[in-house]
């Protein structure tokens, strides 16, 4: 082995080195192992806040269209309607009290509106014209009759009742016309549900890609720590802790909006009750409230896409050390 | 310190890239790691790391046999070995304190407990007025400086690295050899791979000699 002269002593070695101007961020301290603050950190976020948003809408939707569903079922059901047909030889007004007291003496009936010849005739306006005269046309007349809820009168009893002591008189129950809204208040409710499967499945999807992404570019991250002596729960819980807030901050950014945009809707329904729109809407969608179940469900997709968030980070940091290691 | 038994490497199912090695390295020892480019320096320094698990053979570090190594047994072993990377691996996001004292922070230590001893080494390794730069700003041979300062923080009882001369010119060569010298006389056992033959006819020291897939060591 050849050398050649001993190195000196280590005396002041770097003085002559060239020294670029110093850009000084902070003389000492300690900032977070993982950067809070990169390009693709913000990215998450907002792909976080925009899934959120949109699964969050999409829960709100399914809630309020089964909250709609099971308001028409209950609303036709309390309702039912006795028919008195005009008979010849026989009055239909006194046919009408006649069924009228028999409902009204059925215990679980709340309320009774028979129709008037007036009320009937403005029934048919819209296809026979004003100015009819009930009179000269066979049209039946209407009672209609509400159930107290909570009670389950027994309709089978009075349409027989009705049928031995008042002929003219049959009672529509609304059966067939309670299937077909059951069946389709069913199918919607399905659809919702369908879609808000679908809708969590590409949240959680999206996410986990999103949060893998922003992952490899932490690898050098991974690797040094790896070399410097840092057990693998040390790294994991380092970059668990750092997207379990970066999730939460992307998920309360989108959950908040929809949030706020179902507090506007029930709102604005409060806004427009009474006005012949809001009516419709009203029928229509019913309340327009999640509901305090709403907006919890709504918090905890939240907390549920920040533990997301922090389990594909921890998931691929792990992955990260297999392969290093 | 480690003791290489009949060690073998290979990748995959390839060919093995170490073949055979029979060596040691001992406390307070200074030795240069040399061969041709693509002899297996690397994977050998990877392989003292605990970064690498040999295909064949025995590895004895610090008396422990690291085969029978939990994942946290290894990561402690680490601790006490301390690594210089030819690219350095500064973390741009912090300072040049900040990733001199990674190492102590990895460890659970406080801050307060452990920034007079980063400053004072800082200030040993010429950086003491660029504690607050960030990597991408400072030149080569401060990064390589950085670096070595890392490595040693936690007073490691082996330093290996890794072609450090090799993306600076000979005068900062000979400069960062020095360093490495004064780091073993106090008492750090040091391993340098390297290429750069006029480096290591600066130091009269054991040669660990790479040739395929062998070493041949030169007391």
């Amino acid at each position: 082995m050849s050398t050649t002269e001993p190195v000196e002593a280590m005396t002041e070695p770097w003085d002559e080195l060239e020294t670029p101007p110093t850009v000084v961020r902070r003389l000492a301290g300690t900032a977070p192992i993982v950067p809070k603050d990169s390009i693709a950190g913000r990215s998450l976020a907002v792909v976080v806040a925009i899934m959120t948003f949109l699964a969050s809408l999409t829960t709100g939707a399914a809630m309020l269209v089964v909250g709609a569903a099971s308001d028409w079922q209950s609303e036709v059901s309390r309702e039912v309607t006795i028919q008195v047909r005009p008979a010849p030889g026989r009055n239909i007004d006194t046919d009408v009290r006649a069924a009228s007291d028999i409902a009204r003496a059925t215990p679980g009936i709340a309320e009774i509106h028979a129709f008037t010849k007036e009320e009937s005739a403005r029934l048919v306006e819209p296809w026979l014209g004003a100015g009819l005269s009930m009179d000269d046309l066979p049209i039946p007349r209407l009672i209609v009759v509400k159930v107290a809820p909570g009670t389950r009168p027994d309709l089978a009893a009075l349409g027989q009742l009705l049928t031995t002591r008042v002929p003219p008189a049959s009672l529509d129950d609304h059966r067939r016309w309670i299937e077909r809204m059951r069946t389709m208040a069913e199918t919607a409710v399905f659809a919702c549900i369908a879609v808000m499967t679908l809708v969590w499945v590409v949240t959680v999807l999206s996410v986990t890609f999103a949060t893998r992404g922003v992952m490899a570019t932490n690898r050098p991250i991974v690797e040094v720590l790896h070399y410097v002596g840092a057990t693998d729960a040390f790294i994991s819980s380092q970059f668990q802790r750092h997207f379990l807030i970066l999730g939460f901050k992307g998920g309360a950014i989108g959950g908040g909006i929809a949030i706020l945009l179902f507090a506007v809707l029930e709102a604005a329904k409060a806004w427009f009750a009474g006005t012949p729109a809001g009516d419709e809407v009203a029928g229509l969608f019913g309340s327009l409230s999640i509901g305090v179940a709403g907006y919890l469900a709504i918090a905890l997709q939240i907390i549920f896409m920040a533990m997301v968030t922090a389990f594909a980070s921890r998931r691929t940091v792990n992955g990260t050390l297999q392969s290093i290691d | 310190m480690i003791r290489f038994e009949n060690v073998g490497l290979r990748y995959g199912l390839g060919p093995e890239v170490l073949r055979d090695l029979n060596f040691a390295v001992n406390g307070h020892s200074f030795q240069f790691l040399t061969g041709p480019s693509g002899a297996g320096k690397t994977s050998l320094l990877r392989l003292m790391l605990l970064s690498l698990r040999p295909s064949r053979g025995l590895v004895h570090m610090f008396d422990q046999d690291t085969a029978t190594l939990s994942k946290n047994g290894r990561a402690n072993l680490r601790r006490r070995i301390g690594i210089v990377f030819q690219d350095f691996r500064l973390l741009d996001h912090l300072t040049t304190y900040e990733n001199v004292a990674l190492p102590l922070r990895v460890l659970g230590k406080e801050e307060a407990d452990y920034r007079a001893e980063v400053v004072e080494l800082l200030q040993w390794v010429g950086l003491g007025d660029r504690m607050g730069a960030l990597p991408p700003i400072l030149s080569g041979g401060e990064k390589q400086r950085a670096a070595i300062a890392r490595a040693v923080i936690a007073r490691p009882q082996l330093l290996l690295a890794d072609e450090p001369t090799g993306n600076v010119d000979p005068s900062l060569g000979q400069r960062l050899l020095r360093l490495f010298i004064e780091l073993n006389k106090s008492g750090t056992a040091v391993v340098i791979a390297t290429h750069d033959i006029a480096l290591m006819d600066e130091y009269d020291a054991r040669r660990l000699v790479l040739h395929e897939g062998r070493l041949h060591v030169y007391d």
